[in-house]
């Protein structure tokens, strides 16, 4: 079955994550206007800034068209800035954007730029060899819902998270040459 | 094990910038719409080029209380500036925990000869270039991100198109160059030859790159994302303009949408008064702060 993936392609990480796409022998999507979910099996909400991302969102009227998409079963994977996107609430503000994932996240949670970090992380679902882990001014999941399988942590802080059709990591994939991440996820919108 | 300040994570944060504006503010107040208008980071400085340059005398890194002011009051990246080899100044900047240190040709030098070694830092670095030699220069030493020079605080985009062009086609002119020519080039642009190996089999510059030097408009911003910079930087345009709060947010729809243009005319609809600007033919030589680095 042909599946096609699409990254929301508003700002940040873009073609790092339709590179990796590609190495996993999958049709990328640029991701702009509501018309394009018509096109794909998945969707990536990439790294970069999310209240930036966030207000694109907003203006562009897609919050509700993604909240569909996301709730006909369709995979969201969230990196980074796209897990805060993804989040029921987020610490410290008012507001949350798409409030489909039922966790809490804390935004910049292990400092500023400078400690920025690389570390090896063992996630099960993805194989048994480490998945090189990079985190940049990245978030962290502070509670999870019922329903919120925990795929990752580092030193007992939850960095990746799965809920029935979506999924969430703090690290980048896409920074790395290890596709096993993003071919989990192409698998999920295999039988999606 | 956790390893910090590794070239990776400097350079994934950059990555993390792609698309979007960087904005030049001086206060909080600033920086907050910044941050509302969708820009991705903040440069922090006491002034912005344009007041640099009318005010002329030796300008410096910015105070540590603007600085921190503006960190408080945004959540998004906080980036500052130091003067060219001012490794002390940089440093400073690093220990209050600065997102991305900017050595910038529009701060007066402090070094003719050598840049900072931006290996020995755990922040990133972004640097200016015209052209590729310069931009595998400021990698070699360590930077993480590059911008073009353009020519700061005059509102006139001529020079950043200039800069820009010319990355690019040094890039193209790389990439159909057979191996054996290499070696020759480096040395020709003074660019370290590993480094010119990697353009070649990329296809593209080693880190991002962004444009900057006189971006004021949103068809300027749209323009240079044409030209292929990876995002923008402005500085003295907005915050000199009639209205900082439309254009601000219309700059970063610009360089987002730059393809669409009933969008980019939407968008530049009833901006107020754009800044001024100065034609470069008007600024003399000692004045250009393009000329500044090597």
């Amino acid at each position: 079955m042909d599946v096609n993936i699409g990254v929301l392609a508003f700002q940040g990480a873009i073609d790092e994550h339709l590179d990796m796409l590609n190495k996993c022998n999958v049709k990328a999507i640029k991701v702009k206007k509501v018309e394009d979910l018509d096109e794909i099996n998945g969707l990536i909400l990439p790294g970069g800034e999310s209240t930036t991302i966030g207000s694109f969102l907003e203006r562009k009227n897609m919050i509700e068209p993604i909240k569909k998409f996301a709730k006909k079963g369709y995979p969201v994977m969230g990196t980074c800035a796209g897990l805060v996107l993804l989040a029921k609430q987020v610490e410290g503000q008012d507001k949350a954007f798409l409030q489909l994932m039922n966790i809490t996240v804390r935004r910049n949670a292990f400092g500023r730029q400078k400690d920025s970090f690389e570390s090896y992380l063992d996630i099960p679902e993805i194989g048994k060899e480490e998945f090189k882990g990079v985190f940049i001014r990245a978030p962290l999941i502070t509670r999870t819902g019922d329903k919120v399988k925990k795929l990752c942590s580092v030193d007992g802080k939850i960095v990746a998270a799965r809920e029935e059709n979506l999924i969430v990591g703090a690290f980048h994939p896409e920074l790395t040459d290890d596709i096993r991440w993003h071919k989990y996820f192409v698998n999920m919108s295999k039988y999606a | 094990m956790v390893e910090k300040g590794t070239y990776r994570v400097k350079k994934g944060m950059a990555s993390m910038q792609k698309g979007g504006v960087i904005m030049d503010v001086t206060t909080a107040e600033e920086a907050i719409i910044a941050e509302k208008s969708g820009a991705v980071a903040v440069m922090a400085l006491e002034k912005v080029p344009a007041d640099i340059r009318a005010g002329g005398g030796v300008a410096r890194m910015a105070d540590p209380v603007v600085i921190e002011e503006i960190m408080s009051a945004v959540s998004i990246p906080v980036m500052a500036k130091a003067r060219i080899g001012h490794f002390v100044e940089a440093k400073i900047l690093e220990s209050l925990e600065i997102d991305y240190i900017d050595e910038s040709e529009v701060l007066t030098p402090a070094d003719e000869r050598y840049h900072i070694d931006k290996h020995k830092f755990n922040v990133p670095f972004v640097c200016g270039a015209r052209n590729l030699g310069e931009a595998l220069r400021r990698v070699g030493e360590g930077a993480a991100m590059l911008r073009t020079k353009g020519e700061a605080g005059t509102g006139n985009v001529v020079e950043a198109v200039k800069h820009m062009r010319t990355v690019m086609s040094d890039i193209r002119k790389v990439v159909n160059m057979p191996d054996d020519e290499l070696m020759t080039e480096a040395k020709e642009l003074g660019a370290p030859y590993e480094l010119l190996k990697e353009v070649k089999e990329q296809g593209r510059l080693p880190v991002v790159n962004f444009a900057a030097g006189g971006v004021a408009t949103p068809a300027d911003a749209a323009l240079m994302m044409h030209l292929g910079a990876d995002g923008v930087f402005v500085g003295s345009g907005i915050f000199k303009s009639g209205n900082p709060e439309k254009r601000a947010e219309a700059i970063v729809e610009a360089a987002t949408n730059y393809e669409d243009y009933s969008h980019l005319a939407e968008v530049s609809k009833n901006l107020g008064e754009a800044m001024v600007g100065i034609n470069i033919s008007d600024i003399d030589d000692e004045q250009r702060m393009q000329d500044r680095g090597w």
